[in-house]
């Protein structure tokens, strides 16, 4: 094996991954005749996980919370704890941990169905069929996560929120009244049109790169398997070890982007 | 005189340095059936890939319907396949899909047809496969023969001019193996389909081959009618197929 096969490997990964993209992105006209599977994956990628985030949102909003309001506690300002979380939530832990859940979830089952499909010449059988994979197996998946991501990026920020409460109120002794106060005053920009902040939708729009990062990278992955069960199991691991670097990745320079640039 | 349908000349395929297929030639005419026969891992699903467009020669020609398989753009290589079918050894149905959603899926993707056609066309090729009134089963819920007639029907529901089967008795008992047989060689005389079959067993040959094509090295070592090549003295047939191939045969016949 050549010492260049890493670099190699992954700029060949990356062209696939963007091919994948590029030919989901000239086939978005059939979106409205492929809506029952988009809704189908929606389900399966995002209702089926809505348990495991509000869960983790939850604790995150909690050790969010605990660990600022007993430093804001020392120097008398916990009345910005509600700030402090209601902000790191919508910016930075809603997208990524969500997205990190999906990886794990919605990701990986994407690249054992397809890799399954691939080993079991499923694929092959689609090819000779002349039936096109990208719309039938890869637009209603990728779709389908760049919707569920935001929506449940927006069911974690606000779990979080409530957890981050709770800790303050019943730990923190921080009102429940002082709490909310500080939190929605973070969470609205009256000069904003939307009167939503950046850090609001910018957390969105982060979401959205995310459902596409985990999708792409879990199809990638699952189309690309060989080799039986082992295969499978391979490009299971692949997709969810690529899919969460890549959010962090991205997550640095689209964070970059939208406060340093 | 019957004209040439699928014709390989002088093909190569090396996978590493495997090379699977050194100088394969053979045709076969329309409306016959050739049956592919040779020892375990001389290339025999590889030629069938070939002749359906999933893999591609490394060199020489892979002719169908006198059209360059190597020369096709994605295109017309689509529309060439629409009018073949291909039935894979486990039969590869979508497992997500039920039966009768398996083999509605290329009308489904590929034409216009109105879902009541669909339903009257889907039913027809479940009756032809012999298996009515499975249409709401999926795919974990039936046995491999009938995965394997619900392939077949999903590679017959565009009426096709050519059919590839790959293994069709792999891991089937001989009774289910006879009827197997039996559905492709009705498939055969009422649809005049040119077809290859990749098969091992004497009877699968005996009932649909009008000829045999035996691989050996990655060539073909001959291509003769099945009478002929049950009888031959060929050693290296002989050996392969075993002494009592030819009385075997026979008993087959009567």
């Amino acid at each position: 094996m050549s010492l260049l096969s890493p670099i190699t490997n992954l700029a060949a990964s990356i062209g696939f991954q963007v091919e994948l993209l590029g030919s989901v992105l000239v086939r978005v006209g059939s979106i409205p005749r492929r809506w029952t599977l988009i809704s189908e994956q929606i389900f399966q990628s995002a209702i089926q996980t809505v348990h495991v985030v509000l869960l983790v949102g939850l604790f995150i909003g909690m050790i969010v919370s605990l660990q600022t309001g007993i430093e804001l506690a020392r120097i008398g300002q916990q009345d910005q704890i509600g700030t402090i979380v209601a902000v790191s939530m919508a910016r930075e832990m809603g997208p990524f941990i969500t997205a990190t859940i999906l990886a794990a979830t919605a990701g990986s089952s994407m690249a054992a169905e397809l890799g399954t499909m691939s080993v079991s010449d499923e694929l092959s059988a689609l090819e000779v069929l002349s039936i096109d994979r990208v719309k039938l197996l890869i637009l209603p998946r990728i779709v389908a996560l760049a919707i569920a991501a935001p929506l449940l990026t927006i069911l974690c920020d606000t779990i979080g929120i409530l957890g981050g409460g709770f800790v303050a109120n019943s730990q923190l002794n921080v009102s429940w009244q002082l709490y909310a106060d500080s939190a929605i005053e973070a969470l609205t920009d009256h000069a904003s049109l939307i009167a939503l902040p950046k850090d609001v939708y910018g957390g969105l729009a982060k979401s959205v790169v995310f459902g596409l990062l985990v999708s792409i990278i879990g199809c990638s992955a699952g189309l690309k398997a060989r080799g039986g069960a082992l295969g499978v199991g391979k490009a299971t691991r692949q997709a969810v070890r690529d899919a969460i670097i890549a959010i962090i990745v991205s997550n640095y320079f689209m964070t970059w982007m939208m406060y340093q640039a | 005189m019957e004209e040439t349908i699928i014709k390989l000349r002088d093909v190569h395929k090396s996978f590493g340095s495997n090379h699977v297929l050194r100088g394969l030639s053979f045709e076969v005419k329309q409306g016959k059936t050739l049956a592919i026969m040779g020892p375990s891992g001389t290339g025999k699903s590889v030629v069938l890939r070939h002749i359906i467009g999933l893999m591609r020669a490394d060199s020489g020609l892979v002719e169908v319907e006198g059209r360059d398989m190597t020369r096709l753009t994605g295109k017309e290589l689509s529309s060439l396949r629409k009018r073949m079918g291909f039935l894979f050894q486990e039969g590869a149905l979508i497992n997500w899909l039920s039966v009768g959603d398996n083999v509605a899926l290329p009308l489904r993707e590929n034409t216009d047809m109105k879902e009541a056609e669909i339903k009257r066309r889907v039913t027809e090729k479940l009756e032809l496969v012999r298996i009515p009134g499975t249409w709401d089963r999926m795919p974990s819920q039936i046995s491999g023969g009938m995965k394997k007639r619900v392939g077949l029907a999903r590679a017959l529901i565009t009426d096709p001019d050519i059919v590839l089967y790959d293994e069709p008795n792999a891991g089937l008992d001989p009774e289910i193996s006879r009827s197997i047989n039996d559905l492709i060689r009705d498939v055969q005389q009422k649809m005049r389909v040119t077809s290859i079959v990749v098969e091992h067993r004497i009877p699968c040959i005996r009932t649909v081959a009008d000829e045999v094509l035996f691989l050996e090295g990655g060539q073909a070592l001959v291509q003769i009618p099945p009478s002929e090549f049950f009888n031959s003295d060929i050693p290296r047939l002989v050996q392969f197929l075993g002494p009592d191939a030819s009385a075997r045969a026979s008993a087959l016949d009567q």
